[in-house]
């Protein structure tokens, strides 16, 4: 298991996908997997750098774990700020029109698209939120 | 993420390369913003491009709106796993894709 401890802001994004990816390349995580991941992971800390601590700033810790085997990453994103559940969040209604359709919201629901899992917990002042992915390429 | 544009009477091209995400998308949505007056057919290449994240789509979405009221817009040589990100938002019903 792997740790980074970071100030939760836009500019540190890069940071963090580096510090994900890098686990993710040492397990072989095929290209598109990965990908997937990254845009899960971007969303994800992209939400708390913008609203967590807003108007402020805090730190995040991200977690990643993958499986002995090399079959399952599990990234665990932990901040301090508001408790927020994004996946209380209704779905985007994707069978609109573009003019119908709202600028935004689909973040969350990529999210829950590319990841097997996500799960969300508020313990003890901390928001958890909990992706699961395999990394042998087709959804389990 | 690089940006070219190549503009011909009407006509207009970006050319995209590298991630459109949260840092680089804001330098797309400034150029859609600035670039479509008297556009009237816009083509998107997504060629150089393996990644967008939902600020990208956010975007494309903003293009498509805006060129809906003036002509059209084209999105292409979209890849495999950009046009499954596509496909799971419902955008390939929205966007033209060839």
């Amino acid at each position: 298991m792997k740790e980074l401890f970071i100030e939760a802001i836009n500019d540190n994004l890069d940071q963090v996908l580096a510090f994900v990816d890098e686990q993710l390349e040492e397990n072989d995580c095929p290209m598109k997997v990965q990908m997937q991941i990254d845009l899960a992971v971007e969303e994800i800390f992209v939400n708390i750098a913008n609203y967590a601590y807003d108007p402020e700033t805090g730190p995040a810790t991200v977690r990643v774990d993958v499986t002995p085997d090399g079959s399952v990453v599990t990234i665990t994103f932990v901040d301090n700020g508001v408790p927020y559940d994004p996946l209380a969040k209704a779905d985007p209604d994707i069978t609109l029109s573009a003019e119908e359709r709202q600028i935004g919201g689909l973040g969350i629901f990529l999210v829950k698209k590319n990841m097997d899992d996500v799960k969300y917990e508020y313990v003890n002042g901390s928001n958890i939120l909990t992706l699961k992915k395999g990394l042998r390429g087709e959804k389990r | 993420m690089n940006i070219e544009r190549i503009s011909e009477s009407g006509k207009l091209t970006l050319k995209l390369e590298g991630r459109i995400d949260t840092k680089s998308a804001p330098e797309l949505d400034e150029t859609v913003r600035t670039s479509l007056d008297g556009v009237t057919s816009l083509i998107i290449d997504l060629k150089e491009v393996a990644y967008i994240s939902s600020a990208g789509l956010r975007v494309l979405l903003i293009a498509q709106k805006q060129m809906n009221k003036q002509g059209e817009m084209k999105i292409i040589n979209v890849s495999e796993d950009i046009m499954e990100i596509f496909e799971v938002t419902g955008f390939s019903d929205i966007l033209t894709i060839e």
